[in-house]
């Protein structure tokens, strides 16, 4: 079973994959919010930053 | 060999191209832009090729040309990234190379922007000549929507959304448009994206079905990506009684999408292409 490490937004528990990457975008499934895996050991998650005017392709 | 990685967040596209890259034996060194500082004339990180995939276009097209300065491979190169990341350069490439594209119009001030559209007739869509996903496009169905929202874009927008890049609107085919995937000197794959809304793009819902590679398709993908410069791009092209015509020109191209529905191992294409010395 994967880790997993709570929600910075809401608490709820955020499975990390096993071949997680620091700085990989995950999203909680109770909340929705857009996260990023801050560390990888131990595992931590951070908000991801927000859309900027000069995102995406 | 070494491959940088220059990278905002992980999407699913990094993942997949990290692991195609380390199944052909590579090593990959992630790059966080958040992070990497540079020194001019300096490697930053100890690399044999940049392979760029910022979220941020303002950093993925400084970082390139400051890894260029410093003698490294980047894929896609500086001057691909300044030409695909500006609509306004991609049109006037497209146009030196004499690829079919929608009528464009260019104005600096809300008084001739509204003249532009006038004379093209209604509708036209005003783009943001910096943006991407849809944000910010306006479908202008008549003269009361033009002076809105050109009103509001000198008003409320940064100087950059006076520059006034007016397209004339095309209405898509079966409520759909094609994104073409070039690596190289090769279309690899193509998709519809289709959506009850005129903007069809994924990251707006639109949905992806094969669509395939036809001698037309490919050919006209290939002269737009060597117009913008080559390497890696995806295309978004409209079907019209006329033919097919080049909306727009993607250097970051995204394409977890696009994988199941054409069959394609984009990321391992992209792979194969940086790994055998492809920019």
């Amino acid at each position: 079973m994967s880790a997993t490490v709570p929600c910075p937004a809401c608490d709820a528990a955020v499975p990390i994959p096993a071949d997680a990457v620091v700085a990989e975008l995950l999203r909680c499934r109770e909340c929705n919010t857009e996260l990023e895996i801050a560390t990888l050991d131990p595992p931590t998650l951070a908000e991801a930053p927000t859309e900027e005017e000069d995102w995406g392709q | 060999m070494r491959v940088g990685l220059l990278h905002s967040l992980i999407r699913p596209e990094e993942k997949l191209l990290i692991a195609a890259f380390e199944r052909r034996g590579a090593t990959v060194v992630p790059i966080d832009d958040r992070d990497v500082v540079f020194v001019l004339g300096q490697k930053p990180v100890d690399v044999d090729v940049v392979v760029e995939r910022s979220i941020n276009h303002s950093r993925a097209l400084h970082g390139l040309r400051l890894f260029e300065s410093a003698g490294i491979r980047c894929v896609n190169t500086a001057a691909v990234a300044t030409v695909c990341g500006d609509k306004l350069l991609t049109s006037v490439a497209l146009q030196d190379h004499g690829v079919p594209q929608p009528e464009v119009r260019v104005a600096f001030t809300e008084e001739s922007a509204l003249r532009a559209i006038e004379e093209m007739g209604y509708p036209v869509v005003l783009k943001p000549a910096v943006g991407s996903w849809g944000r910010l496009l306006s479908k202008v169905n008549d003269r009361d929507a033009a002076e809105a929202i050109l009103e509001h874009k000198v008003v409320l927008g940064s100087y950059h959304h006076s520059i006034f890049y007016i397209q004339k609107y095309v209405d898509k085919r079966a409520g759909r448009d094609i994104r073409t995937f070039v690596v190289g000197d090769e279309c690899i794959a193509a998709i519809y994206r289709t959506s009850p809304h005129w903007i069809t793009n994924t990251a707006r819902g639109g949905k992806a079905t094969v669509c395939p590679v036809t001698p037309e398709i490919a050919a006209i993908s290939l002269a737009g990506a060597k117009a913008v410069g080559g390497g890696v791009v995806a295309l978004d092209l409209f079907e019209t009684e006329a033919g097919l015509l080049v909306n727009e020109i993607n250097y970051t191209m995204e394409f977890k999408n696009s994988i199941a529905p054409t069959g394609v191992d984009i990321p391992g294409r992209i792979a194969d292409y940086v790994l055998g010395g492809g920019r």
